[in-house]
């Protein structure tokens, strides 16, 4: 760990284009670079519906310490052109000393960009890319914003270096001459953010997204076989996974639909292996009655649900909280299972490790809760620390002369499970009702006895601290109550009220199913104002807090859905709106 | 190229509206293609030639008038290939496209037009038809000439045509 | 292709006026071509058309055309095209799938409607990718294709999509090329005057993820033997041909799936009586 951290500060910066310009990748090397000099960040992406050649916006927000969400005000905005840029222009507002620099030959500056009264500045990349062999209009766009925040040249070029050099050297020394101009001419603009408040490159920083992260997280904790099913913003999960699990000895198998995945995954987890597969919204609907399968015959997975807007097809390359719902409820019977979800990007790995231990401990379907905005974030995190969760699955071990009970009554409701292979542990899994031994039965006993087993055995389980996060004062009455990716607003929300005096108690959950409605309730102890936010439209998780026991204090609800991601400015404002009434 | 069978002038001035109607169209529909994943040069240039197109289609229907003009079906006009010999083919776009590029599938498209007159001029006996057939394969001519003069406003610079460097992205 | 008297159609009245989001050079754009072709040919109202879709970048087409649309989700637009249908025996149905929605998550729809024979017709533009979600293989897809999902390549020999029509009871199997505009045209205009389930695979390049599929105009070819109404013959010959053999290979004589339709209707009321005491 670190020192203690400087006063936060952070920067952002936006490169807008279109059709093939490649602002996403010149933001990828501007963050990996900051990464090199020692800073933190995150990236975003903002694209048109086509799959090539569409307007994207790379947007970067780097900082002094960690960052776990994008700043409602960039300070630059570098444009190589205007097709289409109102549509992002909701996503970038520009700070009142912000700075647009964009080229005179790509046309005027858009009404609503010039409406802010900001500063712009006119810089012919075209004709610079053009002046150069090779020269690339997104290479002097990076210049100039690393110019602006003052990247050391050698962390931009060590980084261009190793992604241009496939295409060759002349593209390398392009792209770096490139660079170099762009670097100068941003000379007259730049706020020199490369201070001596940065702070050292000691920890070994690590550059990932988040779909990356609960894929890893999910090996730490022992997964060695997948299912997968493309679908948009979960695939990167299952694409990290494929070359990975082969690498260590495991398998990941592409299906021909989730029907498919699901099952898979149900198979080769009773075949012994920890299994998972990833999905988003759509696909995870499809899957609800094979999780009910998982959880009735007590077969332990993982299914990663990388969220986006809904409802049916919703805006899949959006993000949104709204699956809470379906993770939940969405199995029909009563058939408990575990929800969680992270609660940022670096959080990813370590909650897709601890949901790999959950369901291995206890023998039962897990959901993650993760979503396209830490998803597809590209984050820059102190290296994770080894954490000791390992798959630990209660196996049965033949012993002489007894009789094996795959789903005997035990006192923590967990009965060991027979690998395929171990004598004597012959059972018939089955989605049937069914007595100890596995039989089918319809036997009132049989049906209470399981029912009661699979609930205590989740009920009953020891959570640790891992349940939720929770920070600031157990005095101060004013909580912020969240859970997932919204989490990092919060948290800068709250730091910067607290640089105001004012003091707000954050909790964040992790675990969402099964509610520990004891621990819940001591962790609001005090509370004499909540506010509930959730990135959804019905208010789903006000909804599910209200029927699992009575709230305190007064809460207000703060909700909306996709696509404009709650942040951290307007958490302020409906603290301070309420604290000073 | 078989025999092109064109029975009257009237028959040839439908082919050659049509063909230039058909080239109108498909330059208007790359235009928009290209507009839509922002080759603005492209699509500039390809709005151009559409305009061009256009001008020539109006002038044949000026030529037409008080002739007796058959109503022919598009399908049924005898092209020779799938589509009228001055449309470009839909599958040989590339979004990254450059319009020295393109030009140069204009210019083959102008040249395959001049070749269908040309050949209809060398292999019919009709005086009328081959007259009408000489005008048009003069008129595809300075089409030629004109795409030529357009390329010379995009010399070639020894690049070949830029690559995008962002991944594709997933949409579902 | 003569008409006696001009189409009460253009062309134009089947297009909408959005512009696809297809890359340029896609063969969907010639796809698309021949559908509004084969329509104006075939002369019905666009409002007595519906075009029925699932998920991926082929299933985009409904929006493109004038008719009535349901781009619905993915793999399933057999099951919604068939319940159209038979509720609306009156209109004219085509299906619009890719090799990802139609073969893999739809494979099990695919069967079931080849063998209900439900009057439609299926079009299934195949591209051997999934590309939608950015290049993965699909069940057409060569084994040795590699990709990020499937290192290597899947290791799966492709099935044979007009095999399985066939086996499970197909009434009409075609196969053409995007490019061959004419052909495909022509052998939609028969898929749809053919009564029952008509499927027709049209090889349509991706020119972002199979950028290879751009030579396929030199490689397909039209089949050099006619069509049969020997399901067996025609399986024979598709399985042991290059796979880029074009034309109307099967034709059948299946009558089309039908409810059992009375002459008279009773009144509603007459089925409360049952309960009179």
């Amino acid at each position: 760990m670190p020192a203690a951290r400087p006063t936060f500060k952070s920067i952002s910066i936006a490169i807008v284009g279109s059709g093939g310009a490649g602002a996403i990748t010149a933001g990828s090397i501007i963050l990996e670079a900051a990464g090199k000099a020692g800073w933190y960040g995150i990236m975003n992406r903002s694209v048109g519906p086509q799959i090539r050649g569409g307007e994207a916006a790379a947007l970067v927000r780097l900082a002094n310490q960690p960052v776990n969400c994008m700043s409602e005000s960039y300070d630059l905005l570098v444009a190589i052109d205007w097709n289409n840029a109102e549509r992002f222009a909701a996503e970038m507002p520009l700070a009142d000393d912000g700075l647009i620099i964009c080229d005179p030959e790509r046309g005027p500056v858009p009404d609503i960009m010039t409406e802010t009264g900001v500063e712009i500045v006119e810089i012919g990349l075209k004709s610079i890319a053009e002046n150069i062999t090779g020269g690339r209009e997104n290479m002097v766009a990076l210049g100039l914003a690393a110019g602006f925040v003052g990247l050391p040249f050698d962390t931009i070029i060590t980084v261009i270096t190793s992604k241009l050099s496939a295409k060759g050297e002349e593209a390398v020394a392009a792209g770096r001459q490139c660079v170099e101009v762009g670097l100068q001419q941003a000379q007259t603009y730049t706020r020199q953010f490369n201070d001596s408040q940065t702070l050292a490159v000691d920890s070994g920083r690590w550059l990932i997204t988040g779909n990356e992260a609960v894929a890893l997280g999910a090996v730490r904790g022992g997964v060695r076989f997948a299912a997968a099913y493309p679908i948009t913003p979960a695939t990167e999960v299952l694409e990290w996974l494929a070359p990975a699990l082969t690498k260590i000895g495991g398998a990941l198998v592409q299906a021909e639909d989730e029907l498919s995945s699901i099952n898979m995954t149900i198979g080769a987890s009773y075949g012994g292996r920890a299994s998972i597969t990833a999905t988003s919204g759509p696909g995870l609907a499809l899957m609800v009655e094979s999780i009910g399968l998982a959880a009735a015959s007590e077969v332990p997975l993982v299914v990663v649900d990388v969220m986006r807007g809904g409802p049916s097809t919703g805006i899949p390359t959006k993000s949104e909280q709204s699956d809470l719902n379906i993770a939940i409820y969405g199995c029909h019977g009563d058939a408990p299972h575990i929800v969680v979800a992270p609660l940022s990007v670096a959080d990813c790995l370590f909650t897709g490790q601890w949901a790999i231990h959950l369901a291995e401990a206890m023998q039962v379907p897990t959901i993650v809760l993760s979503d396209q905005s830490l998803g597809q974030a590209r984050v820059l995190i102190d290296k994770p620390a080894n954490v000791a969760f390992l798959a630990k699955r209660k196996t049965y071990e033949p012993q002489e002369g007894e009789t094996y009970n795959r789903y005997a009554l035990t006192a923590d409701g967990i009965s060991p499970m027979a690998i395929p292979g171990t004598p004597g542990g012959q059972y018939t899994a089955d989605g049937l009702t069914h007595t100890i031994k596995g039989t089918p039965s319809s036997k009132n006993s049989d049906h209470q006895n399981q029912h009661d087993k699979r609930h205590n055995k989740i009920a009953n389980f020891d959570y640790g601290n891992h349940w939720a996060d929770i920070e600031g004062d157990k005095d101060c009455d004013t909580v912020i109550l969240t859970w997932g990716s919204i989490t990092g607003a919060a948290r800068e929300a709250i730091a910067r009220l607290a640089n105001e005096g004012i003091k707000v108690r954050l909790v964040a959950m992790r675990l969402l199913s099964p509610f520990l409605k004891d621990k819940f309730l001591t962790s609001l102890a005090g509370a004499a104002r909540i506010l509930i936010i959730e990135q959804t439209h019905s208010g789903q998780f006000h909804q599910y807090l209200r029927a699992q026991c009575d709230l305190p204090g007064y809460i207000k609800h703060f909700h909306r859905p996709g696509p404009h991601i709650i942040g951290p400015k307007e958490i302020c404002d409906q603290i301070r709106d309420w604290t000073s009434s | 190229m078989s025999d092109i069978k064109i029975e009257n002038a009237g028959e040839l001035l439908a082919h050659a509206y049509q063909m230039e109607l058909d080239a109108q169209e498909r330059y208007e529909m790359l235009a928009a293609q290209m507009k839509a994943h922002n080759n603005t040069d492209l699509a500039k240039l390809f709005a151009k030639l559409a305009v061009i197109e256009g001008i020539h289609a109006k002038d044949i229907l000026e030529q037409m008038a008080g002739m007796d003009i058959p109503q022919i079906d598009p399908d049924d006009m005898q092209w020779q290939g799938q589509e009228s010999p001055e449309a470009l083919d839909l599958g040989d776009m590339d979004y990254l496209m450059t319009p020295r590029q393109a030009l140069f599938l204009a210019l083959e498209a102008e040249q395959n037009a001049f070749e269908f007159f040309n050949h209809l001029l060398n292999s019919t006996t009709d005086p009328e038809v081959k007259r009408f057939a000489a005008e048009f394969a003069e008129e595809e001519e300075e089409h030629v000439e004109l795409v030529k003069k357009e390329l010379l406003k995009y010399p070639e610079t020894g690049e070949r045509m830029k690559d995008d460097m962002d991944q594709p992205v997933d949409q579902g | 292709m003569n008409i006696s008297q001009p189409a009460p159609f253009k062309a134009a009245d089947y297009k909408s006026d959005i512009t696809p989001i297809w890359c340029p050079g896609c063969g969907d754009f010639h796809v698309l071509m021949s559908i509004t072709k084969a329509l104006v040919a075939l002369g019905r109202a666009p409002e007595d058309i519906a075009v029925v879709s699932g998920i991926g970048c082929s299933s985009r087409i409904p929006a493109y055309t004038n008719c009535y649309g349901f781009h619905g989700v993915h793999g399933r637009s057999l099951a919604l095209a068939a319940g159209l249908k038979v509720a609306r025996p009156d209109l004219t149905v085509l299906v619009m799938s890719g090799d990802g929605d139609g073969f893999s998550i739809g494979g099990n729809h695919f069967m079931h409607a080849c063998r209900r024979n439900v009057d439609m017709t299926y079009v299934v533009m195949d591209n051997r990718v999934y590309g939608m979600t950015k290049g993965q293989p699909s069940p057409t897809t060569e084994p040795d294709w590699d990709s990020a999902l499937s290192p290597g390549g899947t290791g799966l020999s492709p099935f044979h999509p007009l095999v399985i029509a066939l086996a499970s009871g197909a009434n009409f199997v075609a196969r053409t090329f995007s490019g061959d505009i004419k052909g495909t045209t022509n052998t939609l205009i028969e898929a749809v005057k053919h009564p029952g389930f008509s499927f027709v695979q049209i090889l349509s390049p991706c020119v972002t993820f199979r950028p290879d599929e751009r030579q396929w105009k030199g490689t397909v070819h039209k089949a050099v033997v006619d069509e049969t109404d020997d399901p067996a013959r025609a399986a024979r010959r598709i399985m042991t041909d290059d796979g880029y053999n074009t034309g109307i290979l099967y034709r059948g004589h299946r009558k089309p799936y039908a409810t059992h339709v009375c002459d008279t209707f009773d009144d509603p009321a007459t089925l409360e009586e049952e309960f009179a005491l």
